[in-house]
């Protein structure tokens, strides 16, 4: 492959979008109000259809004439390069806001270093995908200051939340050897800015929220890697299901 | 101002609705008028939010991106819509939880259509061609009611709704042009789906007591067999490029009548369906409950944060 450490750090970016968004598709029909079941299904599609042209573009690297639907359906569970964070079930509304404003608090610093980015194909997807992240970080920080700041049974359940998925947040920032090239060449930013923009963000609503970052700090890792939870095999399998059923087929 | 009889105000009320004038909110109207509104935009609305449930079932199994893209943008539409009616139910003076709760303890009543499973990915795409396509039909009368707000919400929710039934014809396209397999995936749902599609026009014209009135106050300007036999007259020529065949033996096409004779509905089947014993309806109506029990908390939360808002404005 002409570009191996691109076509990784292209394949991550899709695979974060994909799953994501097929944790949100969960809810459709299932949301505690109207209007957020609307807003949810939103996020969802604005991340498929980012998981589209990323998992394009990472076909395209590739060189093996794969498109988003080959990669996005045909891949074994350890061939996923998604950060364990978003394969995490949605639990109830706060655990979802919840990893949904971990989540943007990251990738919207990232989209607006991303739109720098010396490969023209990737600073249009950012362009496009920054747009749809703002509205999804100002939503879901809303969210977690009004659950936060509102009841006493919703800042428990946004506290529980917070100290279930802060263990999974380290690893967003996650940099291999082989991207130290990309960064040189200015591809992609360094993720030692991106986290801290991500701290600055995180730290504010939280406050706002009056919620505490847990003092348990342990880390996990292993989703960059292709080493999963245990959920991610079931996500899987309603996600692949019609492609493994009935294979070779055009729908 | 002089106070005028009863007798009066509904004579100036039909002559209004004569000259094809809209009944608007402020405007003053039977008690009946606003009943019958009632109890019909509610229950569209709930058709609405119902009818979430059989596709929204399938969104996290779409065969491939594009498909799972349009299902979710077709299921939000339906939750849209749902709010558009909801927010008409309110411009008569009904409230939307209180609506809500009719339709979760059983009182109000939903289109029946959704009470059957989705079982395939061929009943996404029939799904939106025949509960669409049959759904158009009543609703592009809806978009000449008499009620205004009503009647608008209605000419959007249509565009949506013309849209939705090309993309579930297209997507059925692709299975009929497909292999063997997904042809015959096709025919199964057309199996399952056409003659729940038919009873979604609801009981024919001699069973169906509140047509008259309905249709003398133009809230309907068609009755429930003629949008029925439009439908048939429609949809079986879209049948024949698909390659389906439509399961009624007696259906073939009257010269004599320029429409197409089928056989008679199902009316047990459709009354058993209607009156809570359809293969479905306990699912559809536990998972609406739940949603909103679980979801009393959030909504705690936001008027409690509101409030919260508001009382630091003013300090």
């Amino acid at each position: 492959m002409k570009n191996e450490a691109l076509y990784n750090y292209v394949l991550r970016l899709g695979d974060d979008s994909l799953i994501l968004g097929q944790r949100l598709g969960e809810w459709c029909g299932h949301g505690p109000i109207l209007e957020e079941d609307i807003a949810m299904t939103n996020i969802s599609l604005d991340l498929i259809g980012q998981a589209m042209s990323l998992l394009d573009y990472a076909g395209e690297l590739e060189g093996q004439g794969k498109d988003h639907d080959a990669l996005a359906f045909l891949r074994f569970e350890n061939e996923y390069r998604n950060a364990l964070l978003l394969e995490q079930p949605n639990g109830d509304f706060a655990n979802t806001m919840m990893r949904q404003f971990l989540f943007d608090a990251f990738r919207k610093p990232l989209y607006e270093k991303l739109l720098e980015s010396t490969d023209k194909q990737i600073a249009a997807i950012a362009e496009k995908s920054l747009k749809e992240t703002k509205y999804h970080l100002k939503h879901t920080s809303e969210w977690i200051i009004r659950l936060g700041d509102g009841t006493e049974e919703s800042h428990q359940r946004a506290q529980t939340a917070l100290d279930h998925l802060w263990r999974y947040t380290n690893e967003l920032f996650f940099e291999t050897t082989e991207d130290v090239s990309l960064i040189a060449s200015g591809v992609v930013p360094s993720m030692n800015d991106i986290k801290a923009q991500w701290s600055k963000t995180v730290l504010s609503v939280l406050e706002e929220a009056t919620l505490v970052i847990p003092s348990n700090n342990w880390q996990f890792e292993g989703g960059r890697r292709g080493v999963h939870s245990e959920h991610l095999g079931f996500l899987l399998a309603d996600l692949q299901y019609m492609q493994r059923a009935y294979p070779n087929m055009k729908w | 101002m002089k106070t005028m009889d009863l007798q009066e105000l509904e004579k100036r009320f039909q002559e209004k609705i004569d000259k094809e004038i809209k009944i608007e909110p402020n405007d003053w109207m039977p008690d009946e008028y606003r009943k019958t509104l009632i109890r019909q935009i509610s229950q569209h609305a709930h058709s609405e939010i119902v009818g979430m449930l059989p596709e929204g079932n399938w969104i996290t199994r779409a065969p491939n991106l594009r498909r799972k893209a349009v299902l979710l943008a077709k299921v939000q539409d339906e939750a849209g819509h749902g709010l558009y009616l909801y927010s008409s139910v309110e411009t008569l003076g009904a409230d939307r939880e209180a609506t809500i709760d009719d339709l979760h303890s059983g009182k109000a009543k939903y289109s029946s259509i959704f009470n059957y499973p989705a079982v395939t990915w061929a009943d996404i795409g029939t799904i939106g061609w025949l509960v669409d396509g049959a759904a158009i039909m009543n609703q592009v009368a809806l978009c000449r009611c008499s009620y205004g707000p009503y009647a608008r919400g209605m000419v959007k929710i249509c565009k949506e709704e013309s849209f939705h039934q090309r993309q579930g014809f297209e997507s059925l396209v692709t299975l009929c042009n497909g292999t063997p397999t997904q042809k015959a995936m096709a025919q199964d749902a057309m199996n399952r789906f056409w003659w729940p599609a038919l009873m979604m026009f609801g009981p024919s014209d001699d069973e169906s007591p509140n047509s008259a009135q309905s249709m003398k106050w133009k809230i309907k300007r068609f009755s429930n067999d003629e949008l029925r036999q439009s439908f048939v007259d429609a949809t079986v020529p879209q049948a024949e490029i698909l390659g389906l065949t439509i399961p009624d033996p007696n259906l073939k096409w009257n010269e004599e009548t320029g429409h197409y004779d089928f056989s008679p509905i199902n009316w047990d089947e459709f009354w058993q369906v209607v009156n809570g014993n359809g293969p479905c309806n306990k699912e559809r109506i536990e998972a609406r409950t739940k949603a909103k029990e679980e979801g009393m908390w959030v909504r705690e939360a936001a008027m409690a944060y509101a409030e919260k808002r508001a009382l630091k404005k003013t300090a």
